[in-house]
């Protein structure tokens, strides 16, 4: 039997790991993998849960809405990073400090 | 120790270590390849959550779409891109990352310490599903129930998320697209 606070721990872990890419990487797309490695902390988080509720199902649901919406979030980041590459010729994201022109 | 235990500890350190190796590396090709056994660790977590249709959906759309369309965004769009991308002169730990390095370490200190502290085996509606016994068991087949739920219980918000996916792939298209005019 796997208890909660292993996977809690694992989550941990993996949220911290998102969060320093966020902040130390220099790079527009290694900042969204870190996005996306905080995403998937949350969602590890709740499916364990969503294992003490067999009747609705809420964590597994909610899962699959958040595994959803990060496609969605990650193709929209994508297109936007590509514009600022093609304006600004880098997709460093501290250099970038204009809104337009 | 049973084997789901130990093929737990297995796919969590799989896990953690290839996210480490996606934070630390230098080139980036290397870093999104190395994301994929990432995710393919935290599917096999979700299986031992008993949460195997959630693994499955996880596979379809991270490691199919999401992990390949930022492979092919930035392996077509040029090669002085993929140049300028490519190159990073920075270690793992040099004194510009310390700040992120103490960071992200005391927030990892401050998460364990809140999650050893809160016991959240003895939670109170964890013990109340665990008497009523709503638990999901291994033998369960739940996708079934899951297809209910969605189609009854939760169908708003899944209409919502339909609505907002329509509208971010409209956006995502014209954002993409190239100018003409002006």
């Amino acid at each position: 039997m796997i208890s909660l606070t292993d996977f809690l721990v694992v989550s941990a872990g993996l949220f911290c790991i998102g969060l320093y890419m966020i902040v130390s990487k220099n790079n527009a797309i290694q900042v969204l993998i870190g996005i996306e490695l905080m995403l998937n902390a949350a969602i590890l988080n709740l499916v364990a849960f969503g294992k003490y509720d067999r009747l609705n199902n809420g964590g597994q649901l909610f899962a699959l809405f958040a595994i959803v919406l990060a496609a969605a979030t990650t193709a929209v980041a994508l297109a936007i990073i590509l514009n600022v590459y093609r304006q600004y010729k880098t997709i460093d994201p501290g250099e970038i400090n204009k809104l337009r022109d | 120790m049973s084997l789901a235990q130990l093929l737990f500890y297995v796919m969590g350190f799989i896990a953690l270590a290839s996210a480490v190796f996606v934070a630390a590396t230098k080139s980036l090709v290397r870093s999104i390849f190395m994301f994929f056994i990432t995710l393919f660790a935290l599917a096999g977590l979700y299986v031992l959550a008993l949460a195997d249709f959630v693994a499955i959906t996880q596979i379809v759309i991270y490691v199919g779409g999401i992990l390949v369309l930022i492979l092919f965004a930035f392996m077509l769009s040029g090669k002085e891109t993929l140049n300028v991308i490519a190159q990073q002169p920075n270690k793992f730990i040099s004194v510009g990352k310390l700040p992120a390095f103490l960071l992200a370490g005391f927030f990892l200190i401050v998460l364990v310490n809140m999650i050893f502290k809160s016991n959240v085996d003895n939670l109170q509606w964890v013990k109340t599903a665990i008497d009523t016994k709503n638990v999901i068991t291994p033998d369960a087949a739940m996708t079934e129930n899951i297809g209910i739920n969605l189609m009854t219980r939760y169908l708003l918000p899944f209409e919502a998320v339909s609505i907002l996916l329509m509208v971010a792939l409209v956006g995502a298209a014209h954002l993409s697209r190239k100018e003409t005019k002006r």
